[in-house]
């Protein structure tokens, strides 16, 4: 792609991810303020396609996608305005963000100009993706391996969050009582 | 299109999803700002290994980082805002806010 076509890509996904953020927090509802940080996501894998980080744009693309969806059903779970029914506002303290918010980008931005960035005269690799995977199997091996021990105790995790009533609730701490303590009788078992 | 845009972009998206992290009564749209905040990581990541160190693969593992993150954040959250309203039939900030100092 030539230069000028990708500065105008990056300008135009950088705004669009700007704004659909904005969007997420300005909606009424909550399923069309997921749908929304789905494209402020969509624009900003956009912007890493553009880096040639073809697969890591795509994973976020893919990942993005399921994980919206999933999070819709959530979303409608636990909407606050459902079907408009209910209007609300579901901000509080919305002048104390906006300043610290605001106050954050400034600083930020300032940063952004005023340190001295180091640059790279390095060639660039063929593939991304091949040194990529190199690294996760052979330098950076310890960063999967926590990966994935942080993944394990996210499934363990979430199961006991949201078991309702686990062995424990049945059978005392100790797992000693003789008759499991159920509000409801009947079951295996009894 | 420099380091200097992206990390704009970066501190743009950061923002935003911090505003939102502050300012959002539902516990799930808190989660919402953070994985904003999270998204501004993957940008600015992918940024830093194109533009500053292309040679090494650090940048890259950061943005693998960033995107397991978020997928543990989403899940621990939805666990924790449903065990929260089991509990207790709540799933705003305010109502839950037994640890204020």
């Amino acid at each position: 792609m030539c230069p000028v076509w990708r500065e105008i890509v990056f300008w135009l996904c950088a705004a669009g991810a700007v704004a659909s953020g904005i969007v997420v927090f300005r909606v009424d509802s909550m399923a069309r303020a997921t749908f929304a940080l789905l494209a402020s996501f969509l624009f900003g894998a956009g912007t890493i396609l553009l880096v040639e980080l073809t697969y890591l744009g795509i994973l976020v693309v893919l990942m993005m996608i399921m994980e919206m969806v999933i999070m819709v059903v959530f979303m409608v779970m636990y909407m606050m305005n459902p079907a408009g029914l209910m209007p609300m506002s579901m901000l509080h303290n919305q002048k104390g963000s906006l300043a610290i918010a605001g106050g954050t980008f400034a600083v930020l931005a300032a940063g952004v100009y005023l340190v001295d960035w180091p640059t790279s005269r390095a060639p660039r690799p063929e593939q991304p993706v091949y040194s990529l995977g190199e690294a996760l199997m052979g330098s950076k091996m310890l960063v999967m391996i926590v990966l994935g021990l942080a993944l394990f105790a996210t499934i363990v995790a979430t199961v006991v969050l949201a078991t309702h009533r686990g062995r424990y609730d049945r059978y005392g701490d100790r797992l000693d009582r003789d008759r499991p303590d159920d509000p409801v009788r009947g079951g295996v078992g009894r | 299109m420099s380091l200097q845009d992206y990390l704009l972009l970066a501190a743009a998206l950061f923002s935003v999803g911090l505003f939102g992290a502050l300012s959002q009564q539902s516990i799930v749209m808190i989660m919402m700002g953070l994985e904003l905040m999270i998204n501004a990581v993957l940008v600015g990541s992918a940024a830093f290994w194109y533009f500053a160190a292309p040679d090494r693969p650090d940048g890259q593992v950061v943005v693998v980082l960033a995107v397991t993150a978020m997928a543990i954040e989403m899940a621990v959250g939805f666990a924790v805002t449903t065990a929260v309203f089991r509990a207790r039939d709540v799933d705003m900030t305010d109502m839950a806010a037994d640890l204020r100092g």
